[in-house]
């Protein structure tokens, strides 16, 4: 008997039991389901909703990928600050590639896990399907936390996040903010000093404070911050060659991401563009802002104010953000028009946050998840537009 | 002056099974049904008793709502069974025809002749009634309420759809018939739509204001042409009649006899040889596809494959309907059916799938949902095969959760079922809009009138 048929015998003996959404969510992973239509159209479109989030994560490893790399490179060079001077030769190492197997992974082996135990318990319960939201998430998680982020903090995170973001209003489809922003939020107001300074962005820094050894690697946006230029040359922070949470560092690939993204249609190019609209618009406010010397040099908003509006859009996390987190579609506006607001605010109030936040100095998790809460909002109005067009119809009609 | 539509949202869905331009007719079938599910919103009062005769013509059952309604059999023979359902809802009135048939006379009328009341009153008599369709609510017209206008679509984009302007061939005369009897019934225009670049019937007939249509499905369906020329507002009403029934309007008037022959494209991959066919309405299924169909495994469809309804092989051609398609069944699993690259089915995205690539291409669907039901995640894919200015998701949610303000709000009036085959085609979600529509449909009727 072939693995068909055993899958579908189990399946016919699992039905209607408690345990059915764990089983099923294994066999539709292997088959797609038997299921035919019955009423309303008799044929159906090839997409299905695992088939769009595969697209999300199969544009998020090659981000992944280079986020391994670039773990072992950052350790490497903050001890032998000459392995920068020729990047190509010592980024793709097999030793890179080392610590970001035992650092890396292990942060999407603990996010799936914990993640998706909490999503088949939920399924359990509320007899529902295991639903494929999770899928994406669990792989954004390991890709925005800085790389020494402890496991154990990661967990908790994690729960917190798919319970409180997601589970407890439903589902996938139902939350209102972003679930992996949620997690992200948590690690930030719960373990601050595990989420800014100099030391988390580079594996073994946090161990070796204070040892004769010790390492640092600061970010960009935390250079600008305390006023000082940043070491690295634009080309470097275009590709990603620098410290930062794991995934997040390479413009050049997440722009790899978003193309992919755009073509296959599943991202939605109207948010990405305008997000990068956005920033770009605050960037140059601000850049316009220095020109005009309403600030001076002893400010201490003056190293991000005068950082070239360009720059802002390839350091920090707008780019991943503006690619992977603003384009989820539940958490989004869901009107065409909406959209170009939404994201336009997202990059406007992300860049705003990043000079002004005097703790932690990039926002666009923070943007996002504020815009999430306003999406709705945004929508209302949009929507109102069209109510408002037709109710005019009636009354020329009428008058 | 008319109007020309042009739409660029939508999806033409090209299927194998194209019926071929020849017309053969088949066998009479020995059982015609009624089935008062077509007549949505309708409850029977039936007529007919059991064993009794009855002409083509003659009413089986009218409406309890308006019992000058009334819905009459196709065809002269004995009424051999009444079908009931739970509750005793009637599913279906069985006519076993005669050899020889035998039409009700209704009496030759001159249509120059006939005011407002002599129409209607002729049309409700002869039973011919029910052709005519009503928006809002998708429902047979309310005779008292007359419409602002009148709206016929001669122009099927739907897939494998009969070719009107194959099928009307040669019915000028009823059509022209037709049209001036029903032009009496409103104050407004009577609007047809034809496609462009294309003869029609109608291009010789008076007193219509013709509209060219072209564009991708649903630019003929008759809501998109509503929506475009002179769309509904509240408390406006439109009636939608097709051109294969105005055929009929017209022949009674001409000869006094109601004849539901229809031309009726047989089309669908799992039908040997796709073709025209004549046949009555409510004839059996299994003798209109006659020896022309690979059973095995096959979903019959009365209607086309986005709105159409599943019918058995000793099922009954559902009174509107002009077309039959049969597809396969897609009850079987497909390993890595997610995430392996798709070139066999159609869809308007391009992950992985790869329909985009082959415009041309003739697929052959199977009724695999291709995935399990779940919320509504995917924004922004229904607007682009969703010409109406209408925000397509938020009416859906709408008329989910039975917001009946937001429902009037956001077009609910202007929407038939069929309006949402397209966006329910492609939902990744796999959400039952035209279901969903056509319950808050019938809950507006209720709460609003």
């Amino acid at each position: 008997m072939s693995l068909k048929n055993k899958l579908h015998d189990l399946k016919e003996k699992y039905k209607g039991t408690k345990m059915a959404p764990a089983f099923n969510a294994f066999h539709t992973f292997l088959y797609t389901p038997n299921e035919v239509t019955h009423n309303g159209t008799h044929v159906k479109a090839a997409d299905d909703l695992k088939r769009t989030m595969n697209t999300v994560i199969m544009a998020l490893v090659p981000c992944l990928i280079f986020g391994m790399f670039n773990a072992g490179y950052q350790h490497y060079a903050a001890i032998d600050s000459s392995l920068r001077e020729d990047v190509l030769a010592n980024f793709f190492t097999m030793d890179n590639l080392w610590i970001g197997i035992i650092k890396v992974l292990p942060l999407v082996v603990v996010s799936y896990g914990v993640g998706l135990v909490i999503e088949f318990i939920f399924a359990v319960i509320k007899g529902h399907e295991v639903e494929e939201g999770y899928l994406v998430t669990g792989m954004l998680v390991p890709l925005i936390v800085p790389v020494d982020t402890p496991l154990w903090m990661l967990a908790v995170a994690v729960a917190f996040g798919v319970v409180i973001g997601k589970e407890v209003f439903g589902g996938t489809g139902m939350n209102i903010l972003n679930p992996a922003l949620t997690i992200r939020a948590f690690l930030f107001f719960a373990y601050p000093t595990w989420m800014s300074g100099d030391k988390v962005w580079v594996y073994d820094a946090v161990n070796r404070a204070g040892t004769a050894d010790a390492i640092s690697g600061e970010t960009i946006l935390g250079s600008y911050a305390q006023n000082l230029e940043p070491v690295y040359s634009n080309w470097d922070k275009f590709f990603g060659f620098i410290p930062g949470s794991v995934g997040e560092t390479s413009t050049f690939l997440i722009l790899i991401g978003a193309a992919f993204l755009i073509f296959t249609k599943i991202g939605s190019w109207r948010i990405i563009v305008s997000t990068f609209i956005g920033a770009a618009v605050m960037g140059v406010i601000f850049n316009q802002v220095v020109a005009a010397d309403i600030i001076t040099s002893s400010s201490k908003f003056y190293g991000l104010m005068s950082a070239p509006w360009w720059e802002h859009l390839m350091i920090g996390g707008l780019a991943f953000g503006a690619v992977y987190m603003a384009t989820d579609p539940v958490t989004a506006s869901q009107t065409n028009r909406g959209k170009w607001i939404y994201g336009f605010l997202i990059g406007f109030i992300s860049i705003m946050i990043r000079v002004f936040n005097p703790a932690y100095p990039e926002g666009v998790f923070l943007a996002i998840l504020l815009m999430n809460v306003f999406a709705p909002t945004i929508d209302h109005y949009v929507v109102r537009g069209n109510v408002k067009r037709r109710m005019n119809r009636l009354k020329v009609k009428t008058a | 002056m008319s109007q020309d539509i042009r739409i660029k949202k939508g999806l033409t869905i090209k299927l194998v099974g194209d019926a071929k331009q020849t017309t053969t007719s088949v066998a009479q079938s020995k059982v015609y049904a009624v089935q008062p599910a077509d007549f949505h919103g309708i409850t029977p009062k039936i007529l007919a008793k059991e064993g009794a005769k009855v002409k083509a013509g003659e009413a089986l059952f009218y409406s309890k709502t308006d019992e000058r309604i009334l819905f009459p059999s196709p065809v002269s023979g004995t009424v051999t069974e009444i079908d009931r359902g739970a509750r005793r809802r009637v599913l279906a009135i069985k006519i076993e025809a005669d050899a020889k048939q035998s039409h009700k006379n209704f009496g030759k009328q001159k249509v120059a002749d006939l005011d407002e009341a002599g129409v209607k009153n002729h049309l409700l008599a002869a039973g011919c009634w029910p052709f005519i369709k009503q928006r809002p609510y998708d429902i047979v017209a309310n005779p008292n309420v007359a419409p602002k206008a009148i709206f016929i679509s001669a122009y099927a984009s739907a897939p494998l759809a009969a070719d009107y302007s194959y099928t009307l061939q040669g019915k000028e005369e009823e059509l022209q018939t037709a049209i001036t009897a029903i032009s009496k019934l409103t104050k407004g225009k009577v609007h047809v739509s034809a496609g462009a670049n294309q003869q029609t019937p109608f291009d010789s007939i008076n007193g219509i204001e013709l509209h060219k249509v072209s564009g991708p499905h649903p630019s003929g369906n008759v809501g998109t042409q509503i929506a475009k020329i002179d769309p509904i507002n509240k408390g406006e009403v439109v009636w939608v009649i097709t051109p294969q029934d105005l055929v009929v309007i017209g022949e009674l008037f001409l000869t006094g006899k109601l004849n539901l022959t229809r031309t009726i494209a047989v089309t669908g991959s799992k039908i040997t040889e796709p073709q025209y066919v004549t046949a009555i309405a409510g004839a059996t299924v299994a003798d209109v596809v006659a020896s022309n169909i690979d059973e095995d495994n096959a979903r019959i469809i009365s209607g086309n494959v986005l709105s159409g309804t599943q019918v058995d092989a000793d099922g009954f051609l559902g009174y509107y309907d002009n077309q039959i398609t049969a597809i396969p069944e897609g009850d079987d699993y497909d390993f890595f059916g997610w995430n392996r690259p798709i070139f066999d089915k159609i869809s308007t995205s391009r992950a992985l799938t790869f329909s985009w690539l082959l415009p041309k291409k003739k697929f052959d669907l199977n009724t695999n949902t291709n995935g399990e039901h779940r919320a509504f995640v995917v924004t922004g894919s229904y607007e682009e095969v969703f010409p109406l200015d209408i925000y397509p998701l938020q009416l859906l949610k709408a008329f989910m959760v039975k917001d009946l303000d937001e429902m009037e709000a956001l077009g609910g009036y202007e929407v038939a079922p069929e309006d949402f085959a397209l966006t329910e085609f492609i939902c990744v979600s796999k959400q039952p809009h035209q279901q969903i529509i056509r319950e808050g449909l019938d809950l507006m009727k209720e709460e609003l009138g």
